[in-house]
């Protein structure tokens, strides 16, 4: 191994790489596009749909509607419900999305509550129809204030304390801390953003660097210098290394851009809106993350990288052109992504079994590390095997180069 | 007698014994690209090899290039051995094939200085290197353009201009007018000539008959893997009876059906 030789290739690869325009295409454009995209333009539709959801209102039928005058009288005057007129269909009118929900009342509903028998109204939804259960929820929430008004009607009436239907309060108190909600809700998605962005990343220079010479003739002729083939591995390999990390740190910049910017317009809007759908949407948008664990996330990725960049050099080495290559390069990014998929299910946990998957570790120590928890044996664990992993790599990717049988493939 | 022979002549450059080479095939089994092959190449001189599609050509010059390993025999360049020196001799060997290609996102300029660091020169050396093959080989007008807009001559030129970067005492051209029109061809073929009178030691594989008639010292015939003849031009000439070069090669291979046999194999 020859530093100055390895300089050598490396330089060359990577001016000859910075003239590609699909290695540009991946490694900056899409990576740092794809998140304001993503975020913006998800954000953008799910906001419109849900203020819509509640500009329109709730459409609502009432089935007996005859035997509550009283009941409709204050539905009317709620400004979240529009009351249509009755119809027999209104079953299929739910199912056909004309109609989002439907009051099922007994004939003489207000008639049976004001003698004190028990009466019961029900909520007809469509399972699974987002605006369907919204109106149920809000109905639902109508339904029960409504109840509870009469209640306590009622004990007035009889000069009894309202206290008598609530014998305690009952709250709900969150002892997590900012960062470690973060951390639970966004610490699994980053990872598993960070690993495809550092796979699709080498991706196109690996196949270009290896099979993309062999195709255009190129291989031969580097291979006629004297320089050793260790040397040109190693200068090859740190392009590859070089555009994945780029390819992270692209998206990085640009994910916090992002959410610098969208959280504060998402807030905005939110408090323009006033409407508590909208609220809860935007919180979503901007939690806290520990950047001591964002540091820790990077430190850990680096290994893995390199095991990626060796992969991909090897399979694509293998291949005797660009389309042969992409053609294995394809399915890795999915038996890649199942690995990460995995780590974002509950229950399944780090311990000293899954900190020796690779990939799955990684996806699992970055959601620890980014709420905050620092498991320090599991994470020297899986620094060490990931590092193994990526020697291996790279051990067979110079033995791979040195095989004739591989470079003169016919 | 033999005592002036070993005055006047220097050593051979280039020593190949009994060079053997198969390749494991899934569906014909092993196949012998090169068939204990041997010859010996002095500075000063051309060898030609000269063989059909097929015939072992490439594979032969690739073992001399280190790119490949022998199976069996052994081939000393320069005084090192091809597989346990391999370094020592790329750098005293320039290779130019047809798959030896350009960097075709890099200037004319650039894959020139990029092997001449490849093989260890320093800036000074390998610019002055680089204004005297442009200049030997008319290259000035695209020097600093990109491979990939080059016709197939500027390619070529640029080629041998990457292959001689670094002066290598052994120069290997493997079929180096294949495909260029009449002019460069001919610029080809004269820059080669100017190789050996500079006492660089030359091996020129082509299927072109009347190259090798102009260009080479020594013939050697390349059937099936196997050198089947070898000798200067008068020597076949004397041999096979025949004053026409491709007679002579028709002869040597064992006539018109053994090329027709070992094309279809």
């Amino acid at each position: 191994m020859n530093w100055q030789a390895i300089l050598i290739v490396y330089l060359k690869e990577l001016k000859d790489q910075l003239r590609d325009r699909r290695t540009i295409i991946s490694t900056i454009v899409l990576p740092t596009v794809i998140m304001p995209v993503m975020m913006f333009g998800f954000g953008v539709v799910m906001t419109k749909i849900i203020k819509k959801a509640q500009d329109e209102g709730t459409n609502v039928m009432i089935v007996g509607s005859a035997g509550a005058p009283e009941l409709i009288k204050a539905l009317k005057a709620d400004p979240k419900f529009r009351v249509v007129a009755e119809t027999g269909d209104y079953q299929q009118r739910i199912a056909d999305k004309k109609l989002r929900v439907a009051l099922e009342l007994p004939a003489d509903f207000e008639a049976q509550v004001r003698v004190g028998q028990p009466a019961t109204a029900a909520v007809l939804y469509y399972e699974g129809e987002i605006k369907s259960g919204i109106g149920a929820r809000e109905l639902e929430g109508f339904m029960q204030k409504y109840r509870t008004a009469l209640v306590e009607g009622r004990l007035k009436e009889r000069g009894l304390p309202l206290e008598l239907t609530k014998p305690f309060e009952l709250k709900r108190r969150n002892v997590a801390p900012p960062e470690k909600v973060g951390g639970a809700t966004i610490g699994g998605f980053i990872p598993y953003i960070i690993i495809i962005l550092c796979f699709s990343g080498a991706m196109y220079p690996a196949m270009d660097l290896t099979a993309g010479e062999k195709e255009r003739g190129t291989m031969e002729t580097l291979m006629c210098s004297p320089t050793s083939r260790i040397n040109i591995v190693f200068g090859k390999f740190l392009t590859v290394l070089t555009a994945s990390v780029a390819t992270m740190v692209f998206a990085m910049i640009s994910m916090a851009g992002t959410a610098l910017i969208g959280g504060s317009l998402f807030a905005g809007k939110a408090a323009a809106m006033q409407s508590a759908a909208a609220k809860s949407a935007s919180a979503g948008f901007m939690p806290t993350i520990d950047p001591a664990g964002m540091l820790g996330v990077f430190a850990l990725v680096a290994p893995v990288a390199v095991f990626f960049a060796a992969l991909l050099l090897t399979v694509s080495l293998f291949a005797k052109s660009y389309k042969e290559a992409q053609s294995y390069a394809g399915p890795l990014i999915i038996v890649v992504i199942i690995p990460a998929v995995f780590g974002l299910l509950p229950g399944i946990e780090l311990s000293a079994k899954t900190a020796l998957i690779p990939i799955l570790n990684l996806s699992l120590v970055c959601k620890e590390m980014l709420s905050g928890t620092w498991n320090w044996p599991f994470i020297g664990l899986i620094f060490g095997s990931s590092c193994l992993y990526a020697a291996i790599g790279l051990a067979v990717c110079v033995k791979m180069f040195n095989r004739e049988d591989v470079m003169f493939r016919a | 007698m033999y005592l002036v022979y070993f005055v006047v002549t220097p050593n051979p450059m280039i020593e190949a014994h009994n060079l053997t080479k198969t390749f494991k095939d899934k569906k014909r089994g092993v196949i012998t690209a090169v068939d204990n092959v041997s010859f010996t190449c002095r500075p000063g001189q051309i060898y030609g090899l000269l063989g059909a599609n097929g015939a072992g050509k490439t594979t032969t010059l690739r073992l001399l290039a280190t790119l490949l390993q022998p199976t069996t025999g052994t081939c000393v360049i320069a005084g090192h051995d091809t597989v346990r020196a391999s370094e020592q001799v790329r750098a005293q060997v320039g290779f130019l094939a047809a798959s030896t290609a350009l960097y075709g996102r890099l200037t004319a300029r650039e894959m020139i200085t990029y092997f001449g660091e490849l093989n260890g020169m320093g800036d000074d050396a390998i610019h002055a290197r680089i204004k005297q093959l442009a200049g030997e080989l008319d290259m000035h007008e695209f020097l600093d353009r990109r491979c990939d807009k080059f016709s197939t001559g500027m390619k070529q030129k640029t080629s041998i201009a990457r292959t001689l970067v670094h002066d290598p005492a052994v120069m290997i051209f493997d079929e180096p007018t294949l495909g260029l029109d009449v002019m460069t061809a001919r610029a080809i073929v004269k820059f080669v000539r100017r190789c050996r009178e500079r006492g660089k030691t030359v091996i020129y594989s082509t299927h072109v008959m009347s190259e090798v008639e102009k260009l080479c010292d020594i013939i050697g015939i390349i059937h099936d893997g196997r050198l089947v003849t070898e000798g200067t031009l008068p020597q076949l000439r004397e041999r096979y009876a025949e004053p026409d070069m491709e007679e002579i090669f028709v002869k040597a291979v064992g006539g018109e059906a053994a090329i027709a046999a070992a094309l279809n194999r």
